[in-house]
């Protein structure tokens, strides 16, 4: 795998991406690349530092060294609400909807940073603004019937059921129209017929050419869905390719899997 | 209620509708002037806090900003308007000319005492909010050396009401056989900006910048996760909370014709927070019937307390003045606990998403 930058294929290069609270290396050295179009797994247990990755790329922590190039440009010290302009939308591990709106104007919050209408836009109402409106809305109904929760339009976010809020999550990324959509364990709390779901939606999602970066505990799920993993341990990379060799790396199976779990994996 | 200001569907309906709400409101201050021209004044100040509650919903109840300093910008809007229109510096500006830039320097303050607070959140930046309204206030009671601009706490007298054209808000016509007193005008002309602030709020709610605002206040780190530049639509919701109250601040002073620094003192912040609250946070009708509620509950009261007691026990058991505030705490009291969320709650906003996804499915 070329680690060159802006090479044709890749979408994010990570180089030594390190980041310390106070005396704890939540990540050393962490690189690898995912490549345009596919869908990415980034595995390990608990306290690996998958979020800790998640929240120095998107801007939520700063990190202490290394460099994401994404598409070709790097990607530095950007606020969250920039690196979002620039193309990578994510969701959260805690779901973090805005409860008190309807979903659909949660979604219609993920258009704010594709749309331009300002205060005195708002206030006059022209017919740019209405026009603008008027699609922020359509889009943000289609996104919803997109990931299936476009009945609940007008409940209140808080109000969905746990898989549907997660869906609604993935629909308000989707409203930031990312090139790189980042997931933080969007199969949590699922039961089996809806990890199913979200598995085609995963697929049918990388089926219109976004790419996806998900972190996710449920390994029938990654082994089947993901192109390539990352797995982390203790904030370092332990192994990084396709899922099929990752599962029978040695040093994964017995630094991070375990026994049991091995012989899960093999079934899956 | 956004249906109310729209009129597609109905519309024959929504114009009958709203002829009926006009003539109510240009039929009402002639009833009220029936019963003593105080009402009229009482009306045109519940109006004023409607603007200052509705302002403050903008950043306490979109926004999510709990800021107990806002009565500053008030002050700053009135204290613009006494400068530039009394014999204080024997300035005589057109009200027109004024109140824009009494909204323009409210703003600028807004974004000032905006500024510093953009990283606190709850009981921190309803603190230091505080301060600010304080410091305000006290730059305004002492500001009258070495350089003499507000004149301390005896305030600034003989402030110009609006005048337009030669037609004075001032003094009393006869229009057909009535008196045209000085509320009255005033009360038509706050009526027409009242009802101009409420459409700006509903469109600003409804709007890329309001659910903007919504987001940051339901989830700030989601918000900027999302793209929302936080620091910027957090300084704007204070510029445009801070723009309303400094045009209510211009408002009162020409309808007064006199202001000191006693008019925005701490407890008139909390007073329009509570309309604010008690109406129902982040809902621009409930804010409004709230702001009346408050203003009408204490003036009635005070007309009432005293002949009631002594109606009941043939004389003044409680000093009416005392009786009144404890009964006007109560009501408070007993609202927050039949209506916690507010008398009209934001939840009533989903009607007017109802219809939404018929429009595309």
């Amino acid at each position: 795998m070329s680690g060159d930058t802006g090479a044709a294929g890749e979408l994010l290069v990570a180089r030594d991406i390190g980041k310390r609270f106070g005396g704890i290396a939540a990540l050393t050295d962490v690189s690898f690349s995912i490549r345009r179009g596919e869908i990415y797994g980034l595995i390990g247990p608990n306290g690996a530092g998958k979020t800790s990755l998640f929240n120095v790329l998107t801007g939520i922590y700063t990190k202490d060294s290394g460099t994401f190039v994404f598409d070709g440009s790097p990607l530095d010290d950007l606020k969250p609400n920039e690196v979002a302009e620039r193309g990578i939308a994510r969701t959260f591990q805690n779901i973090r909807l805005f409860a008190n709106l309807s979903a659909l104007e949660n979604v219609m919050v993920g258009r704010h940073v594709r749309t331009k209408a300002t205060v005195v836009g708002a206030i006059f109402r022209g017919p740019r603004t209405r026009d603008e409106e008027r699609a922020i809305r359509r889009r943000s109904i289609e996104l919803l019937d997109y990931v299936g929760v476009k009945r609940r339009a007008n409940d209140l976010a808080k109000h969905l059921a746990y898989g549907d809020q997660r869906r609604l999550e993935i629909a308000r990324a989707l409203a930031t129209e990312p090139r790189l959509l980042a997931l933080d364990e969007p199969a949590a709390g699922m039961n089996a017929t809806e990890t199913a779901g979200l598995r085609s939606l995963l697929e049918s999602i990388r089926g219109d050419g976004t790419t996806i970066l998900l972190i996710e505990h449920d390994m029938k799920l990654v082994m089947s869905v993901c192109d390539r993993v990352l797995v982390l341990d203790y904030g370092r990379k332990l192994a990084e390719g396709p899922a099929a060799e990752v599962q029978k790396n040695e040093r994964v199976i017995a630094a991070y899997l375990g026994g049991d779990v091995s012989l899960n994996l093999k079934g899956a | 209620m956004h249906a109310f200001f729209d009129t597609r569907g109905r519309p024959a309906l929504v114009w009958a509708g709203l002829a009926l709400v006009a003539a109510a409101l240009i039929a009402l201050p002639w009833v009220l002037a029936g019963i003593g021209t105080a009402w009229v004044r009482i009306t045109n100040l519940a109006v004023l806090y409607c603007f200052l509650a509705l302002g403050l919903n903008i950043v306490v109840g979109f926004a999510g900003l709990l800021d107990l300093g806002y009565i500053a910008f008030y002050g700053v809007g009135a204290y613009v308007y006494a400068l530039l229109a009394s014999p204080q510096f024997g300035i005589h500006l057109p009200f027109w000319v004024i109140l824009p830039l009494g909204a323009l320097l409210a703003c600028i303050f807004g974004m000032l005492l905006g500024a510093p607070t953009l990283k606190l959140r709850g009981d921190y930046l309803a603190i230091v909010t505080l301060g600010f309204g304080e410091i305000v206030r006290i730059f305004l009671n002492n500001l009258s050396t070495p350089f003499n601009l507000t004149n301390g706490p005896q305030g600034i007298t003989l402030i110009d009401p609006f005048r337009l054209d030669g037609f004075s808000f001032a003094g009393t016509q006869h229009v057909f056989g009535q008196a045209l007193t000085s509320p009255i005008k005033y009360y038509y002309f706050l009526v027409i900006v009242l009802l101009l602030v409420i459409v700006v709020n509903v469109r600003l709610q409804n709007s890329r910048i309001g659910r903007a605002w919504e987001a940051i206040r339901e989830d700030e780190v989601a918000a900027r996760a999302m793209g929302i530049n936080t620091r910027n639509m957090k300084l704007l919701a204070y510029a445009m909370g801070a723009s309303f109250g400094g045009i209510a601040g211009g408002m009162f002073s020409a309808m007064q014709g006199f202001i000191s620094p006693e008019s925005f003192v701490l407890v008139e912040s909390i007073m329009v927070l509570s309309m604010v609250v008690l109406g129902g946070m982040g809902n621009v009708f409930g804010v409004v019937v709230g702001a009346l509620m408050l203003s009408y509950i204490p003036e009635v009261l005070r007309y009432t307390v005293g002949p009631a007691q002594m109606a009941v026990f043939g004389r003044t058991l409680i000093d009416p003045e005392v009786f009144r505030m404890l009964l006007f705490g109560l009501a408070l009291v007993l609202m927050m606990l039949f209506r916690p969320a507010g008398i009209v709650p934001s939840a009533l906003r989903k009607r007017e998403l109802e219809q939404v996804p018929a429009d595309v499915g």
